[in-house]
């Protein structure tokens, strides 16, 4: 029998629940972390080739922006509950696949095998975190304000809108799914741009994503170069917030030049970890606040005649 | 529209009619299609782009042919027309304001003298079907209306069926229903309703017949059939009014309706025009858009042009 000819794999982007090449048709080589857990300042890999990934161009972020968009409303208007039972579907899959993940987690990153699945589980709980959240957010955020006069006055969160989100060059899968879950549980729809080195453990996800029941466009994910994408969503107006977490590590990304950008169309603007401009990724493994759902919401207060 | 040349045959009956269009070539359906989809691979950039942007603005018979048209829809419509967008003035104005018949005086009151015609469909658009004088009545209303420009439809049953002289005689009664009591006349669009044609061959036919008839456009659709425009059938009909220029020295204009909602879209058309027709043809005299939400496309490109950052559907009016 002859010997078994390998399965190359060139990964595609995921925009609008569709898996479309990049617009530019280029890709790029993805190689494994060397064996350490940080990788170089750069934060590129220099490992084995593992597989060639989508490099998306300023045109794939833009049809993302439009597939997100489109998505938004109809997401915003799932019920809570029923958002919470879907991203809770998404952690059913994620389980399902989990020795996928660890194996492209540990090559990402370049962890041992018990390392990397611890991380996977963390990523898996950290989702089912969030996911329950869905349907509590609007009692702990809203409420009913005391007001002096015969009024009911209720403040209730709504979702900001699109968000574009640079995901974390050196986290994965962890730090990639604690930085979605927290934007979409709320009613929000994403673009995400992937780790630019480690790219892998974001595909799968896509897949994951496209076989759970999140509709489609409200995540979609770009694999590539940050720098390249990132200007063009912090100056995008159809794009109501951006999330810089991972402006830290990326080359050639100044997050301050794009936090000036993001406010051309008043984006709401969520920085990177550190100190001014020291941008630092940060430890994904401590249990979150509500931080990173609460930057992305818009505050709606209604006025109630209340009688007497 | 009385130069046609000598060496026409004569349409004294319906044979005679019915002989002459089945005599013009057939067309090749795949040719064609291939033709179009090879046009719309074009890659146009930069001030190319900036240019075709303007002039597909310019082409534009802004649409509103909806049973719920109220005339305040129709002048928040004319609105927009006249400031297209408020960020940017030297926005160019769209061509026209395409609205029915009843609602013509409101957009004639609405747009004054501001130079953008009042379009208004009639004889029983969308279907055509209503008797003859009940259509003469609905056109001589929309001209009384203040209408510039008469978008009419065929009757496609009588077409369909080979009643060519009826369709040519109706098109020639409606084109005298146009004139105005001052001896000027508005302009005729003949909507030949391509979706409900079946046949490429019976588009180049109806074309002819529509150009023969004295109509000043010819025009693909109502926009209320699927398919609406397409690009193989403005190509098509691109090609009679070349032909028929070539032929009786009188241009007549074309106007693709329906399904056209992107910048892309635009200038895939206006590559069409130009390769097919020529650059005489690239003005808003001789070449629009019947589209609503085309326009709304069109700003937020020129928007990304003119400030370099992409733009979104808050920074134009909803229709």
């Amino acid at each position: 029998m002859s010997e078994r000819v390998e399965v190359r794999k060139t990964f595609k982007l995921y925009i609008g629940g569709a898996f479309p090449r990049s617009e530019s048709g280029r890709s790029y080589a993805v190689h494994a972390a060397p064996r350490s857990g940080r990788s170089t300042s750069s934060g590129s890999n220099t490992g084995a080739f593992l597989a060639n990934a989508a490099m998306a161009s300023r045109k794939d972020a833009r049809d993302a922006v439009v597939a997100a968009r489109k998505a938004q409303p109809g997401w915003a208007e799932a019920t809570a509950y029923n958002r919470g039972q879907v991203l809770y579907r998404v952690a059913e899959v994620m389980q399902g696949r989990s020795a996928q993940l660890v194996d492209e987690v540990a090559a990402a990153e370049g962890l041992s095998a018990a390392k990397a699945a611890l991380s996977v589980d963390t990523a898996i709980d950290r989702w089912v975190w969030y996911a329950g959240w869905a349907d509590k957010l609007a009692q702990v955020v809203g409420g009913l304000n005391p007001v002096a006069g015969p009024f009911f006055n209720i403040s209730a969160p709504e979702p900001t809108g699109v968000v574009a989100i640079l995901a974390p060059q050196q986290s994965s899968l962890l730090g990639l799914v604690s930085v979605i879950a927290p934007v979409i549980v709320s009613g929000n729809t994403c673009v995400v741009v992937t780790s630019q080195d480690r790219p892998l453990p974001a595909v799968t996800l896509g897949e994951i994503l496209a076989t759970s029941d999140v509709p489609g466009g409200v995540v979609n994910l770009l694999t590539g170069v940050t720098a390249e994408m990132a200007p063009w969503l912090a100056s995008h107006r159809d794009v109501n917030a951006i999330d810089l977490t991972g402006a830290a590590d990326a080359s050639n990304v100044s997050w301050g030049e794009l936090e000036a950008a993001a406010a051309t169309n008043l984006k709401r603007v969520r920085r990177p970890a550190g100190e001014a401009e020291a941008a630092v990724e940060p430890d994904w493994r401590l249990t979150p606040d509500l931080s990173r759902m609460t930057d992305f919401l818009e505050t709606k207060t209604v006025w109630h005649p209340k009688g007497r | 529209m009385t130069t046609v040349a000598h060496d026409l045959p004569p349409v004294s009956d319906n044979a005679a009619l019915t002989r002459w269009l089945h005599g013009l070539p057939g067309v090749d359906q795949v040719g064609l299609e291939a033709r179009a989809a090879g046009l719309s691979t074009r890659s146009i950039k930069t001030t190319s782009k900036a240019w075709a942007i303007d002039t597909a603005i310019s082409m534009i018979d802004l649409t509103t042919l909806e049973g719920a048209d109220t005339p305040g829809k129709v002048r928040s419509l004319c609105a927009k027309a006249l400031v297209p967008d408020p960020s940017d003035p030297t926005t160019p104005r769209p061509a026209a304001i395409c609205v029915y018949g009843d609602l013509a005086h409101v957009a004639r009151e609405a747009l004054g003298d501001s130079g953008i015609h009042v379009a208004a469909v009639a004889t029983a658009f969308p279907s055509g079907r209503a008797s003859m004088p009940v259509k003469l009545a609905d056109t001589r209303d929309a001209v009384a209306g203040g209408a510039d420009e008469i978008d009419m439809v065929i009757d496609r049953g009588a077409f369909l069926s080979g009643r060519y002289l009826q369709v040519f005689e109706e098109i020639v009664a409606v084109k005298e229903a146009c004139r105005r009591p001052d001896g000027t006349s508005a302009h005729l669009k003949v909507i030949l309703e391509t979706g409900e044609l079946a046949t490429y061959d019976n588009v180049r036919r109806a074309s002819f017949l529509a150009m023969r008839a004295g109509g000043d456009f010819i025009k693909t659709s109502t926009g209320k059939v699927a398919p609406a425009a397409t690009l193989p059938v403005t190509l098509l009909m691109l090609e009679a009014v070349r032909d028929w220029r070539e032929l009786t020295g009188v241009q007549i204009g074309v106007k693709p309706a329906g399904g056209i909602r992107t910048t892309k879209d635009a200038m895939k058309y206006l590559v069409t025009v130009s390769e097919i027709a020529g650059p005489d043809w690239l003005t808003s005299d001789w070449f629009r858009f019947g589209a609503s939400g085309l326009l709304g496309d069109l700003l937020l490109q020129r928007q990304k042009l003119a400030t370099g950052a992409y733009s979104g559907s808050d920074y134009v009016s909803i229709d």
